[in-house]
């Protein structure tokens, strides 16, 4: 019998072709999808084609996501979607999405039912740790791993030790995953799971729907982590049934699986938390950062740009104006996301609200376009990286939020809550 | 291979956005790139860096983006070597991968100070610093990841298991 493994380990044994791994083995493994977007694909295309093949390893395995400088910002931007474009053409690529079917990738691959449980997925982009949420190991890496992926439908991996946090309890009210995320992360620092899978597990976690749970997953990087792993339920089931286009396998870690730390979280420690910069670890509670005033605030993004994002946001907005001051951006991650916002009538409160809405893209998240800082200016954002320079001019600020938040403040001009308001 | 450079040091969490901001990501052209290399961080580094320089890092270096402009940014700007506590992981792999030499090596980090000329063999991973006659040894790389690079880099390396080369 095998050695008791946890999920993490049980994903990239199987697709090893092994029955066991442990920590710190070096194996190749056989991939379920290899996905790139318009800044690294252009790169992984270019390595692609010194491999010395002709075609990619399978059309149907890979997802080229032009999302970041697309509705392209300029003419280079639109010259890089275009090697995209090209290429996807040529090789005749299942997923690759054209702006007007587009979604910021992290969003959108979970949506269309491109990734399930018990994938392994490797991305040019460090946000692929997203789909741990949905029981996958996937993992961000950078465009030579992406182009001989895209060749070969393999990769070699090391495989890491896990961290185990369990987070029991009830969670406080206003609390959301983005807020577990931030204070895990506060915790830990910015490398506390440097080369480790992160697993969250409890109560708690299992309290969440799957768009908060794919917000937790989604910033796992921003500790350092290789993946960041939530067990499938009942939750995921319900999401992934009917949407995953492929049979999908679940893999729960062993009740002795060997952790190199396990992390106990009390939810009701846990309260509205805002990331100050520059680091996603330089956490303080939202209520102590009311002095903090803003010139924008981005609600977007694949951390927070899907529909139960939106949804919070517009009810913290409806009825109410953004703050004369603040410029507040909208961002719904995909056009299903964008429709919906449509359809339930909170386009409609965001409008009204005096916010600007955008189709989807990654575009201010990463300092790209539509809605950049000028020097001094400090926005909050329901984005995932807070560096120096990160939205804009190198002495702006980023400060990292939950939607609701975010969107409490653009109405009071200042770092708040909703409470805070009339 | 044997490098020999002035060192530029910086501090812990050095990440991507600063190594390459996202603004001139509309290009992968590596020489464009090295024209911006670190410019949010040390807007004087650009000016300075001379070919064959090193630098010098605490902890979690390059962490953040994926993007392998980073590396690219950093060797087009005549880097050979950066020589830190740690690497984050994605950067660590770009590296190995795009051929840019990092050694990982927290007693080195800790005595090395900025302007130092140091050299570095990376096959027996020692640094010595010639300004104050010190030797190091950084952490050896794993087999495997050893095997990468002398056969050139990811790329190469998958060229010959293809039969390709």
């Amino acid at each position: 019998m095998a050695r008791p493994m946890t999920m993490a380990e049980k994903i990239l044994a199987a697709h090893a072709g092994l029955e066991e791994v442990v920590p710190g083995q070096l194996i190749e493994c056989d991939l379920d999808l290899v996905l790139a977007n318009d800044i690294t694909a252009p790169i992984a295309i270019q390595e692609f084609k010194k491999v010395g093949v002709d075609e990619v390893f399978d059309p149907t395995k890979i997802a080229l996501v032009p999302d970041h400088y697309a509705p392209n910002k300029d003419i280079k931007s639109a010259e890089q979607a275009k090697i995209v474009r090209d290429f996807a053409r040529e090789q005749g690529i299942t997923h690759y999405y054209e702006v007007g079917c587009m979604g910021v990738e992290h969003a959108l691959l979970p949506e269309q039912g491109v990734v399930g449980a018990g994938d392994l997925i490797i991305g040019a982009d460090s946000h692929t740790c997203t789909y741990g949420a949905l029981g996958a190991f996937s993992t961000g890496v950078g465009s030579t791993d992406a182009g001989i992926g895209l060749a070969t439908g393999k990769a070699w991996f090391k495989v890491p030790e896990s961290i185990l946090f369990n987070i029991d309890g009830q969670l406080n009210p206003g609390v959301t995953g983005k807020d577990i995320i931030l204070h895990i992360i506060g915790l830990i620092g910015v490398d506390g799971a440097l080369y480790q899978a992160m697993e969250f597990r409890g109560s708690a976690i299992e309290s969440l729907n799957m768009d908060e749970r794919l917000s937790i997953s989604n910033m796992a990087i921003e500790a350092g982590g290789k993946a960041g792993l939530i067990p499938v339920d009942d939750v995921t089931r319900a999401y992934m049934d009917g949407r995953v286009e492929r049979p999908y396998t679940e893999y729960h870690s062993d009740p002795d699986a060997e952790y190199a730390q396990v992390i106990n979280i009390k939810a009701e420690d846990i309260v509205p938390t805002v990331a100050f910069p520059h680091l996603p670890s330089n956490t303080r509670p939202a209520s102590e950062a009311r002095d903090i005033n803003i010139d924008q605030a981005v609600i977007g993004s694949c951390t927070n740009g899907r529909i139960e994002d939106m949804r919070q946001a517009a009810a913290v907005l409806k009825g109410r104006k953004v703050h004369p001051y603040v410029r507040c951006i909208i961002i719904p991650a995909t056009q299903q996301v964008y429709r919906q916002c449509i359809d339930e009538g909170l386009m409609d409160i965001f409008i009204e609200s005096n916010c600007a809405v955008s189709t989807p893209t990654c575009g201010p998240c990463l300092g790209g376009y539509m809605g950049i800082l000028a020097a001094g200016e400090r926005a909050i954002a329901t984005t995932n990286r807070n560096f120096v320079g990160r939205m804009g001019d190198p002495t702006s600020e980023v400060y990292l939020s939950s939607p609701a938040v975010a969107a409490a403040s653009a109405v009071l001009g200042h770092i708040g809550l909703p409470e805070d308001l009339d | 291979m044997h490098f020999k450079g002035t060192v530029h040091r910086y501090g812990r969490d050095v990440d991507t956005d600063v190594i390459i901001p996202a603004r001139y990501l509309n290009t992968s052209d590596p020489a464009e790139l090295a024209k911006h290399c670190l410019e949010d961080l040390d807007p004087t580094f650009v000016e300075k860096v001379q070919p064959g320089d090193i630098i010098v890092a605490e902890e979690n270096f390059g962490c953040g983006s994926s993007r392998e402009h980073a590396p690219i940014a950093i060797k087009a700007a005549g880097i050979d070597a950066v020589i830190a506590k740690s690497f984050a992981r994605i950067f660590y792999r770009n590296s190995i991968n795009t051929g840019l030499a990092i050694l990982e090596c927290p007693e080195a980090v800790d005595a090395i100070q900025d302007g130092h000329v140091v050299s570095v063999e990376t096959e027996t991973g020692t640094i010595t610093d010639e300004t104050t006659g010190q030797t190091f040894t950084a952490q050896p790389f794993p087999p495997f990841i050893a095997d990468i690079i002398e056969q050139g880099g990811l790329i190469n390396r998958t060229r010959k298991v293809l039969g390709k080369n």
